[in-house]
């Protein structure tokens, strides 16, 4: 037993070059080791409870994964059930305080954004995220219908992302100046880009850099 | 006679802002009134942004770390809690308990700093104007503690990912108990000029009101969703730095309005003092810093942490593609959510009290515009 196990012992201690036969190609392992160690995938888990079943049973198909990563849940819908869970959500299951919304900007994929939600339960202190993919053509339901503070939200995701929302009474921008050209948290927006149109006719200068 | 002049119109828009002593800082109030009723209004705000989440991404993960504390800039150091917390949460490590309890020690010193600047002023927008000195006297005390600990006043940048980068300094303790005694008469102070005070309750009873639902509805958190009868705070709901380790109320009333506000606010700063005496009585030996290499590249991931901040719920949704740098950081600002509600408190009222709702929403615009 204790010399099988040599073998697998060496690689640790590996310091002395080649003492015994073989050994010179041990230290070369390790490095491809290395190399495929950032996994291209978020690890995520199945997130096994009732309300993710009860969510599945009742969209089907349009929810696409019920994951958990570092303890925290997220739903993965089809781009037009994300606002009918979130109706689901309040109604059915007390979720009835909608945190936030945002998206995250993935410009080598073909459904180019992310579109998060991000809803608690009162009754239950819980949160959930629920997450679809969207591409740039794509308009989603606004969710003010829902839950009012969507409103200055889906501005502000409006007003970075350029992501329109399909019945939103009032998108404007919102932290930009109204005619700015471009959306800022794009990927594909330089950290140093400025509508510099607008700059000259505004602030009256050549840059603002 | 003419058709129409001015007099006949029943609406006249004012603009109140972005220069104007009330909004506390850069915030521009169109205003749709009749007579002094109020119709309607409209927010323009990001005079102040500054583009935070953009610089974000192009910052290493500890690099950005400073740049939070410029957003809520009265309470940098909840920002800096909230922010360090998220990304442990993606490099799955903890704070040491010696950590965790200096970062609720200046957590709840920051929310009595946030507190007071805010009473102050809100007091002066009311008419009251000694308050303010009396509010800015104890804030400094409280400063000077952050200053001798990591020698900043405002901008602490206390935290670092993963625990503290300094240990606490020789006195640190005796200090801290030396404001929690100092401080408690203090409050009985302001309370004294202002609890019963005839006018102050007049211009602040009934007004503004936003019960329980519609503090869901708009996702008003913090004092606010408190005043209006909702015994909520993540601190006790998720509790997060050791928070569940010490004893201490949740102060709530039923009534919704500033005035309530303004009462829930005093009693958060004695339970602030509570938690504070409490955490400096056993501040743990050990460590100051957790696993945390010197290269910080969380695995590819993505976590929503958020936390009490004096103004409400600060969270942070950070998404990391394995890299040095993060990939997105979402800042959810108590204060930009909050201030949504400011047209269907005020819609209705008086003018007058438009002043006294922006005031008890106690924003800050530095977090409103990012």
């Amino acid at each position: 037993m204790a010399d099988e196990q040599k073998p697998e012992g060496p690689p640790a201690p590996p310091p002395k070059p080649g003492p015994a036969a073989g050994q010179p190609a041990k230290p070369a392992p390790p490095k491809p080791a290395a190399a495929p160690k950032p996994p291209a995938v978020m690890a995520a888990t199945p997130w096994e409870s009732e309300l993710a079943r009860d969510v599945k049973d009742q969209f089907g198909d349009a929810v696409t994964a019920t994951s958990t990563y570092v303890g925290q849940s997220f739903i993965v819908t089809r781009p037009d059930a994300a606002v009918p869970v979130l109706d689901y959500l309040k109604l059915e299951a007390g979720f009835d305080y909608l945190v936030d919304i945002t998206a995250v900007d993935w410009p080598k994929r073909a459904a180019r954004f992310d579109l998060v939600y991000v809803v608690y339960s009162f009754p239950r202190n819980e949160r959930v995220r629920i997450k679809t993919a969207i591409p740039e053509s794509y308009q989603p339901a606004t969710a003010v219908g829902v839950h009012l503070t969507a409103n200055w939200l889906e501005r502000e995701v409006f007003d970075m992302f350029g992501i329109v929302f399909a019945g939103h009474p009032d998108l404007r921008r919102i932290l930009m100046p109204e005619d700015w050209q471009g959306y800022p948290l794009r990927k594909d927006y330089s950290i140093i880009q400025q509508d510099e149109r607008w700059v000259r006719e505004n602030l009256s200068i050549e840059s603002g850099q | 006679m003419p058709d129409s002049t001015f007099l006949d119109s029943t609406e006249l828009v004012l603009n109140m802002g972005p220069q104007h002593p009330s909004t506390h800082g850069v915030l521009r109030v169109i205003l749709k009134l009749d007579g002094e009723k109020v119709r309607g209004t409209d927010c323009i705000i990001g005079y102040l942004h500054r583009g935070v989440e953009k610089i974000a991404e192009n910052r290493t993960w500890a690099q950005f770390n400073p740049y939070v504390d410029r957003m809520d800039y009265v309470a940098a150091v909840s920002n800096g809690l909230g922010y360090c917390l998220a990304v442990e949460k993606l490099l799955n490590v903890e704070a040491p308990p010696r950590a965790q309890a200096v970062r609720v020690i200046l957590t709840e010193l920051n929310r009595i700093a946030s507190h007071l600047l805010w009473l102050g002023t809100h007091a002066l927008d009311i008419g009251a104007i000694t308050p303010v000195f009396y509010c800015l006297r104890e804030r400094e005390e409280a400063l000077k503690i952050f200053e001798n600990y990591c020698g900043a006043r405002l901008t602490t940048h206390a935290f670092r990912i993963g625990g503290l980068q300094y240990e606490i300094y020789e006195g640190f303790e005796r200090e801290v108990k030396t404001f929690c005694d100092m401080f408690l008469p203090k409050v009985d102070e302001y309370e004294e000029l202002l609890t019963n005070n005839r006018i102050w309750v007049n211009r602040l009873k009934g007004v503004g009101v936003l019960n329980g639902e519609e503090c869901k509805e708009y996702g008003v958190t913090g004092p606010m969703l408190r005043a209006a009868g909702v015994k909520w705070d993540l601190r006790k709901a998720q509790p997060y730095s050791g928070y569940e380790k010490y004893d201490f109320e949740i102060p709530t009333r039923q009534n919704g309005d500033t005035y309530d506000r303004y009462i829930v606010r005093m009693q958060e700063m004695r339970q602030a003092v509570r938690i504070m005496r409490q955490a400096v009585e056993g501040i743990p030996e050990g460590p100051i810093m957790g696993k945390v290499g010197k290269v910080i590249k969380p695995p590819v991931g993505e976590a929503y942490v958020s936390i009490e901040a004096p103004k409400g719920e600060l969270g942070y949704y950070v998404v990391s593609d394995g890299g040095l740098q993060p990939y997105r950081v979402r800042v959810r600002p108590p204060s930009f959510v909050n201030l949504q509600a400011l047209d269907k408190m005020v819609r209705g009222g008086l003018v007058a009290d438009v002043v006294a709702v922006i005031g008890t929403l106690d924003i800050v615009l530095g977090e409103v515009d990012r």
